[in-house]
């Protein structure tokens, strides 16, 4: 589907423009949820469970509710029991209903046990405090093989959940899909490798924790400040959890400072909903960084398996992949996660003809896992990436020539896009646009791969080495997820571009301004945009998929070419040509017959006041029609010290194929920040917990994340390609690149000191007792 | 307890609570680009220039401002009249959700007030202590390298 406008020079796209909502934001203007001061507003908070795995038997809030200046306490005893899931998705949703807004059951420490609102952070404190709640504590299952063994504890007993795939045996969802005959191809082939990769409880720290204000409009409406990815998914499910009319409901997304998936989740809203119609008056809450570890949400703790089956000449014959997720207390995104570690993975090696992913979510005691960039593609990639190298020593064969012979290409297709979809099937689709072979020339020759790879260089106690890895992603959900615009023209000629879209930092408001700019032949700064508000912007699904550059941008590309028509059709009466010889750039309506022209203040004016009057404007929608990949080689040198097993990412070259950039600039900036996401998952990060479940390491200091000088200067390079159904050749950049640190420093320490680290983070233990187990 | 301090410039006599964080006070006066990421001293994005020196005012006692000339992000530049160095960051595209951007502007400014010339290892040292989870960093230093070279040709005011 090749647009009309796309093959004409871009004076808009692909341009550095500034990011419209920069210059507030570089000014410090108070644009973030908690900025806004609502008079008169309680202070919510939450109390947490201390206890892993319990029953509440008796909650007393007497003692509480007599300190002064507490308005109100929640708990499971004075709510209504609506099932309902945290994920926002879109509907019909493919996350079980087994949560509620408060529970007899508590199912991890931090679960939700009462909220309390009060006119000061102390009563707040305090009441949290005096509220005394009695626990009988059940049995623990603080590991996915404990949650499996017969006779484990069921953590989900209750008989209202809904979706859940075996509640019995703790497993919230489950997937086998099989395509052609994997274990007779792997038996057969004369090559196999394996590798198990495992990543630990990792969390997205935003910088901004989650955080919400509700209060009440003029009219009595509850009005939800929040910083969601999801605002219309958030109106959808308050509205079923507090059984309000969503036509009661606004949800408003201001800047929100940073999410990488843990905001596509409904956490606080219908709390402050529940305490603010409770106590008819304005609450907010904040999440302290130590709630935001333990209570919002973390990537799935994953262990995946990936069997390899080549031919000596290194063609696949056969991928077997294995996911055993864990989903924590609750499935938020359990199944739609899960098959994403195969859906987004093993299209990428087409030639494999023999394939099968087969995996299962499974409930513990722990946190509640949810989305996180990536999506389950980093789990799968981690596992699939290493085995690549492994396979490629036992074949004698460069891991780069591996990946050449065996990824998919332009025109090719793979059987995994119609089966695995987003918790059901999916929709066939072919590449249309891949530029990954150039993607891993430029890497290779930047990284020196011929010159460094297999050298085993040492300086000292260092040893140096190179790995790579590839990934691609997707744009969107494909035949779910919706997008909608509206463009409305200003009477000067400047426009107005609503969307439910919703940045969350990405600069995503910027890419569609420049959409909307390129296809109404004016600059950004005559574009005002103005996103994420249920009550004012038409509905989009919100960030996540990858999906807002493409869709989203697809549904601005449609608004902005029907609003280009009808303004040429006013032009054309203005100038009284016909509108086949008029062209719409830099402003102004040309006649390309006579030379004449009209500018589109000119345009504006006249529709507004003078002939024939109207509001020049236009509404539109794209539902995902396929989810074009975006590609990624990934090079990296690591330095090894042998003596204190210590690893530094010396070098970090990403390439990515996102098709055309509308923002350059920005489109690095994703790249480079997923990238150093991903190195601190592989050196760093790592939620960890006692034996009874509590996370011991909730706060910067303890859970460490990458700092200005923990990691090199990222070299990301754009190679365009243009995606024949993308809006100006456009796909998505968002994800891909976290998929690539965790087994590319894998295989660059391998390639610096023989030994193979599978378990993340690679911390100096880690790296020590393997270089030590190798020698011993 | 009553305080007086300057505040971008503007005496300040406001009435502050024992135990009351500055953070929690420039907030409170409207200062919003004040940042609360984790209010244990660990991210940075509540750094504030206090006579000069940057400062985490989460755990700083508001009774600290006693006397001294504070300095937030609405103190350097305005969106029509933007300081130099948020030019640079918009340039460079050094923000993208913008909440430790406060800190890191401060923390700049600091750092090219003592030391116009840094290489981008000293940008990186300075930096340090201030958390950024979006931009993996690399054009933040960017940004203050470019401020940092039109501060040497003189740009600044
Ligand atoms: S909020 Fe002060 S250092 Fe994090
Ligand atoms: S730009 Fe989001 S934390 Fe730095």
């Amino acid at each position: 589907m090749a647009v009309s406008v796309a093959a004409k020079a871009r004076d808009v796209v692909g341009q550095n423009v500034h990011k419209v909502d920069g210059p507030a934001l570089v000014c410090g203007k108070p644009l973030f949820t908690l900025d806004m001061d609502v008079p008169g507003a309680l202070v919510g908070k939450i109390l947490h469970s201390p206890h892993a795995h319990a029953m509440i038997e008796a909650i007393d809030t007497s003692a509480a509710e007599a300190i002064p200046g507490v308005a109100c306490i929640l708990h499971f005893g004075n709510v209504p029991r609506i099932p309902h899931t945290t994920a926002g998705q879109g509907w019909p949703e493919p996350s079980p209903y087994d949560t509620v807004l408060f529970d007899r059951k508590v199912r991890y420490v931090g679960d939700r046990v009462a909220a309390v609102a009060a006119t000061s952070e102390e009563a707040a404190d305090e009441a949290l405090r005096k509220i005394r709640v009695e626990y009988k504590v059940l049995p623990a299952v603080l590991s996915v093989d404990e949650a499996l063994a017969p006779g484990a504890p069921v953590i989900h007993d209750e008989p209202d959940a809904e979706g859940i795939y075996d509640a019995q045996r703790n497993i919230a969802a489950a997937v086998d899909i099989p395509v052609g005959d994997v274990d007779r191809a792997l038996a057969e082939s004369p090559v196999t490798a394996e590798a198990t990769c495992e990543i630990p409880y990792l969390q997205h720290t935003p910088i901004e924790p989650h955080c919400v204000i509700a209060y009440f409009d003029e009219d009595g409406r509850l009005v939800i400040r929040t910083s969601t990815q999801v605002p219309f998914h958030v109106r959808r499910i308050v509205a079923r959890v507090l059984a309000l009319p969503m036509s009661r409901i606004r949800v408003v997304k201001p800047r929100i400072g940073g999410g990488f998936g843990a905001k596509q989740e409904i956490i606080l809203e219908p709390v402050a909903g529940a305490l603010a119609l409770r106590t008819g008056r304005p609450v907010r809450i904040a999440y302290t960084r130590e709630e935001e570890f333990v209570a919002s949400r973390t990537r799935h703790p994953m262990r995946v398996t990936v069997k390899l089956g080549a031919g000596r000449d290194g063609t696949l014959r056969a991928i077997d992949m294995e996911a055993l997720s864990n989903t924590g207390a609750y499935g938020t995104h359990s199944l739609t996660v899960l098959s994403n570690v195969g859906s987004k993975t093993l299209p990428l090696y087409n030639k494999a003809r023999h394939l099968r992913f087969h995996g299962k979510a499974v409930y513990t005691n722990l946190p509640v896992a949810g989305a996180y960039r990536g999506y389950g593609a980093t789990q799968g990639y981690f596992a699939l990436e290493v085995a690549m190298d492994i396979l490629a020593e036992k074949l004698g064969l460069d891991p780069l020539e591996l990946r050449q012979r065996n990824h998919i290409r332009v025109g090719e297709t793979s059987p995994i896009f119609e089966k695995i979809g987003e918790g059901r099937e999916g929709k066939a689709q072919i590449v249309r646009s891949c530029a990954l072979p150039e993607c891993l020339r430029i890497g290779a020759e930047r990284i020196g791969w011929k010159r460094n790879r297999g050298r085993r260089r040492r300086e000292g106690p260092w040893a140096y080495g190179v790995g790579m890895a590839c990934a691609m992603q997707g744009s969107g959900i494909t035949g779910i997820d919706m997008g909608a615009a509206t463009i409305v023209m200003n009477e000067d000629g400047s426009f107005r571009l609503l969307v439910g879209a919703t940045d969350l930092g990405t600069g995503s408001d910027t890419v569609l301004a420049q959409i909307a700019a390129e296809a109404l032949g004016v600059s950004v700064d005559k574009v005002l945009v103005y996103s994420s508000d249920t009550d004012f912007t038409p509905f989009d699904v919100g960030a996540y998929a990858s999906s807002t550059t493409y869709v989203s941008g697809l549904a601005v590309l449609k608004a902005a070419e029907d609003v280009r028509r009808q303004i040429l059709d006013v032009a054309a009466a203005a100038l009284e040509e016909a509108p086949e010889d008029l062209e719409l750039s830099q402003g102004a309506v040309r006649s390309v017959r006579s030379g004449r022209a009209v500018t589109l203040a000119d345009v504006g004016h006249r529709a507004t006041y003078v002939v024939d009057q109207h509001q020049i404007a236009a509404t539109a929608s794209c539902v995902a029609p396929e989810s074009p990949p975006p590609f990624a080689a990934f090079f990296c040198e690591v330095a090894v010290d042998t003596e204190t097993g210590l690893v530094r990412v010396e070098r970090f070259v990403a390439v990515a194929d996102c098709g055309v950039a509308i923002h350059p600039k920005q489109a690095e900036g994703q790249l480079e920040g997923a990238v150093v996401q991903g190195i601190g998952h592989a050196l760093y990060e790592e939620m960890l917990f006692s034996g009874r479940g509590r996370c011991v390491n909730p706060s910067f200091f303890d859970y460490k994340i990458p700092s200005a000088l923990d990691v090199p200067e990222v070299e990301a390079i754009l190679v365009p390609s243009e995606e024949p159904t993308g809006p100006f050749g456009a796909k998505s950049i968002a994800e891909v690149g976290i998929n690539g640190p965790l087994p590319a420093i894998s295989n660059a320490i391998y390639d610096a000191v023989g030994i193979r680290l599978t378990r993340a983070p690679f911390t100096p233990e880690r790296v020590l007792s393997a270089l030590r187990s190798r020698t011993g | 307890m009553k305080i007086y301090f300057e505040l971008n410039g503007v005496p300040q006599y406001p009435e502050v609570e024992p135990g009351e964080s500055l953070l929690q006070l420039l907030r409170r006066l409207g200062m919003k680009s004040v940042k609360e990421g984790c209010g244990t001293g660990d991210c940075g994005a509540c750094t504030v220039l206090v006579d000069g020196r940057a400062v985490r005012s989460c755990i700083a006692f508001a009774a600290r401002a006693q006397g001294k000339r504070i300095i937030t992000l609405e103190g350097l530049g305005t969106v029509n009249d933007p300081h130099p160095l948020q030019e640079a960051f918009l340039d460079a595209g050094a923000v993208q959700c913008g909440f430790c951007t406060p800190g890191m502007i401060l923390v700049a400014y600091e750092l090219l007030s003592r030391h116009p010339d840094p290489t981008p290892e000293e940008v990186r040292t300075a930096i340090v202590g201030n958390l950024c989870r979006c931009t993996g960093y690399r054009k933040i230093v960017d940004a203050v390298m470019l401020a940092a070279e039109w501060k040497r040709e003189g740009r600044w005011r």
